[in-house]
């Protein structure tokens, strides 16, 4: 960029003169290169058909680069999985950052270049956006604001209200791999581990899966709160009764480990790669078996099933086989000495 | 009070160990334990090493679970 | 994972719960007083696999819990001073004192850290020398000889800002204030592993000796507990009373001697105020006065304040053992993990907690 690489973000860059458009110009149209893009108009003219997804989400993380992605990556992977959720092909997102004054250029071109990668990779084109500049402390070097849109095939109806008992509740792949990377990044607890963020967008495995089974009843990416959370909702929403087998649950070595030094457990730990899949046990088989096929899916597992209930909640069958119920997550996970 | 976990040492250096588990490696205070040598299990607490693992005993109280306890 | 998963497995499990299964008839209380047991018993439902006559009863083994209200009191108002950075255990920052918590007065600017080893916090000590930091030291045997360690080396290595707020506890003489109060008969004890690591036997053998009731030192997994169970069944069938080692990978009867000279070089036995057991003679350790300067009760001049119990608060006699979380009114009510009472709600391994979490 002809400002330098060694060179800061300074208010003005925020300001809609000659150094946004610089940024503009250089870094942001380049990198996420479409037409609808660089018209730079005020707002984006898109022409939508039939039913349409609509989603917006926020990213604060920190730090900012971490094992297995960046706050770009997971702010298209995050936004686009939203849509993916639904059953939606994920087509448009926009893009808000705020930034902090004093980030180096260098810092965000690798942000931007790692979410127009991301987008790249989901398909999905970044078709507006903001950058805005705020003082020093006033945000922690950059927050990103997206939103996003997708189609919805007519016959398709994913709701996490669908669930019914005798649905087997399905998971692509391990758990609490993004949040013991984060954790892990962050060197708070001094522990050091290979552990990457699962980060990853969820839409063509998706897309694959619904081309198996007319059947699929709810899908839900486990973030915040893990997936003893995100269940805990579906039964909510539901009214059912869930299920979950211990021995079951995918998780891997380290972060196994991860888990029992610091007394934390899996299944309140964030991912961003993950899909919960309901779906009737007649169409389990072939769900699953096309996970196994997917590269986003190698260690897909049923992990429980969905019964009739008089209240919602969510229950865990204990690896030495005793029942106990498996509660939202309250507040922070942190590390224990007792 | 007593969350501690059994770790196995990887390096030493004087009274710090390298310790390992499943892939996740932490540094422990191996002041109180002695004659403690890498591939050697230790318990971990707060960062120190409060005991090393018996696996003598461990091995035996496995056999006593498995084998007696049956009818 | 090696010395976690062989202890786990279901066949052994099934089988030790069916030996014990045979000890039906009597009512038998058994008291757990270590926090890390209440959770793995809860966690692992091992409850459900004990016959009904078998009664596992959750003591004072929290020391998060047992930290009386004036202390938090303390550390709050430690918290509140500028330019001091507090250092705890996670367990401690949403324990409720009477106004506030940690956790609260963090949201308003204190800075204030959770911290995996106080060995971490003493770190932050050296890479911020113009600020004071304060460790919280909470914890019984087990984590005693570790804040040892670091207070040491703090002296050793000449650090100045550095200091803690002593609230350390020891679990037998609270054992023994628990069977003077004669409230329940427990006709039997299983004994914190790891505490025992480092003391070893002999602290439990008055026990067996004066009160006649059978000691059995516990691992943490399953099959540690059940196994632990059976050795105190068969203690009571005799009519037997001694102090026996099950967790026997991990403790020696003699425990960790340096750990306990460490222990005795930087700590003095004090009287101290659990909540719920009130003021039990010698059963808490403050530091020694070659120690002053860490004192962080001394360094800022922390005076204890007058506390008052929450209204209709039992956490008293649920850490006693004579009441269960659902015989509280406020239970699943007015407290709850989100706006908890008293520390039994709070702590991850409060037994109102854990019946909040896995007995509903």
């Amino acid at each position: 960029m002809s400002q330098g690489h060694n060179e800061k973000i300074l208010l003005a860059h925020g300001s809609g003169g000659k150094l946004t458009h610089c940024l503009l110009k250089e870094l942001i149209f380049p990198a996420f290169s479409n037409p609808i893009l660089e018209k730079a108009e005020d707002a984006a003219i898109l022409d939508l058909k039939g039913k349409t997804a609509f989603t917006t989400d926020s990213f604060v993380v920190q730090p900012i680069f971490f094992p297995g992605g960046d706050i770009g990556k997971l702010a298209v992977c995050g936004t686009v999985n939203d849509l993916a959720m639904m059953g939606a092909k994920p087509l448009y997102l926009t893009a808000a950052c705020i930034v902090e004054e004093g980030l180096e250029i260098s810092v965000l071109e690798r942000i931007i270049r790692s979410m127009a990668k991301a987008a790249q990779e989901a398909g999905v084109k970044i078709v507006g956006g903001d950058l805005k500049v705020v003082e020093k402390n006033a945000c922690d070097k950059i927050f990103i604001n997206t939103t996003g849109l997708g189609s919805i095939p007519k016959k398709v109806n994913i709701s996490g209200g669908n669930a019914r008992p005798g649905d087997i509740v399905i998971i692509n792949g391990f758990i609490g791999e993004h949040a013991a990377a984060i954790m892990s990044a962050r060197q708070d607890y001094k522990l050091k581990t290979s552990i990457k963020s699962d980060c990853a967008s969820l839409n063509h495995l998706i897309a694959e899966l619904l081309t198996k089974s007319n059947n699929i009843h709810v899908m839900r990416d486990p973030t915040r709160g893990g997936v003893a959370t995100t269940l805990n909702e579906i039964a909510q929403q539901s009214n059912v009764e869930i299920q979950l087998e211990e021995n079951q649950l995918p998780i891997s070595d380290p972060v196994r480990g991860f888990c029992e030094i610091l007394g934390i457990d899996p299944l309140y730990m964030a991912n961003e790669g993950k899909v919960l899949i309901f779906v009737p046990e007649k169409d389990s088989r072939k769900v699953l078996s096309a996970m196994r096929k997917h590269p986003l899916g190698k260690k897909a597992q049923i992990i429980g099933k969905v019964f009739r209930s008089a209240a919602p909640r969510v229950l865990l069958r204990t690896s030495i086989g005793s029942t106990r119920i498996m509660d939202m997550l309250t507040g922070e996970q942190l590390p224990r000495i007792c | 009070m007593c969350l501690a976990i059994p770790v196995k040492v990887v390096k030493i250096k004087g009274t710090l160990a390298e310790v390992d588990m499943s892939g996740v490696k932490r540094q422990a205070d191996i002041r109180f334990l002695e004659n403690i040598k890498p591939g050697d299990y230790i318990l971990l607490h707060a960062g120190f090493a409060i005991e090393k693992i018996n696996k003598k005993e461990a091995r035996e109280t496995l056999k006593l679970l498995k084998d007696i306890y049956y009818d | 994972m090696k010395y976690i998963d062989e202890f786990r497995e279901k066949s052994i499990v099934k089988n030790l719960a069916s030996q014990i299964s045979k000890f039906s008839g009597l009512q038998i209380n058994l008291m757990e007083v270590c926090g890390t047991h209440t959770m793995a018993i809860f966690r692992s439902g091992i409850k459900q696999l004990l016959p009904q006559n078998i009664n596992l009863i959750s003591g004072p083994g929290c020391p998060v819990c047992v930290t009386s209200q004036s202390d938090i009191d303390s550390m709050l108002e430690l918290a509140s001073i500028k330019n001091l950075i507090i250092a705890t255990f996670g367990d401690m920052l949403k324990v409720p004192g009477t106004k506030s918590s940690l956790e609260k007065i963090r949201s308003s600017g204190s800075d204030i850290r959770a911290v995996y080893s106080p060995l971490d916090a003493l770190e932050i000590a050296k890479e911020n020398k113009n600020k004071e930091v304060v460790f919280l030291a909470v914890g019984f045997e087990t984590t005693a000889p570790i804040i040892a360690s670091v207070v040491d080396d703090a002296r050793r290595l000449k650090i100045k800002n550095f200091s803690v707020y002593c609230c350390h506890k020891l679990i037998p003489p609270a054992m023994a204030a628990l069977l003077a109060t004669r409230e329940i008969k427990i006709h039997g004890f299983l004994c914190p592993g790891h505490v025992s690591s480092i003391i070893g036997t002999k602290a439990y053998q008055f026990i067996a000796k004066e009160f006649k009731i059978p000691c059995v030192i516990s691992g943490f997994e399953p099959t540690d507990i059940l196994e632990t169970i059976l050795m105190l069944l068969k203690q009571i069938a005799k009519n037997a009373a001694s102090v026996e080692i099950q967790y026997k990978r991990a403790v020696r009867p003699e425990g960790n001697i340096p750990a306990q000279e460490m222990l005795k070089r930087v700590f003095l036995p004090c009287d101290a105020d659990w909540r719920g057991l009130g003021i039990i003679p010698k059963s808490g350790l403050q530091l020694n006065p070659a120690y002053d300067k860490f004192d962080a009760r001394l360094k800022f001049q922390i005076k204890p304040s007058k506390t008052t119990e929450p209204k209709n608060c039992l956490c008293g006699q649920v850490l006693r053992g004579v009441k269960t979380p659902v015989q509280c009114k406020l239970f699943a009510k007015a407290c709850n993990p989100e706006n908890p009472y008293g520390p039994c709600m709070v702590s991850s391994e409060g037994t109102c907690s854990a019946w909040y979490k896995y007995n509903r």
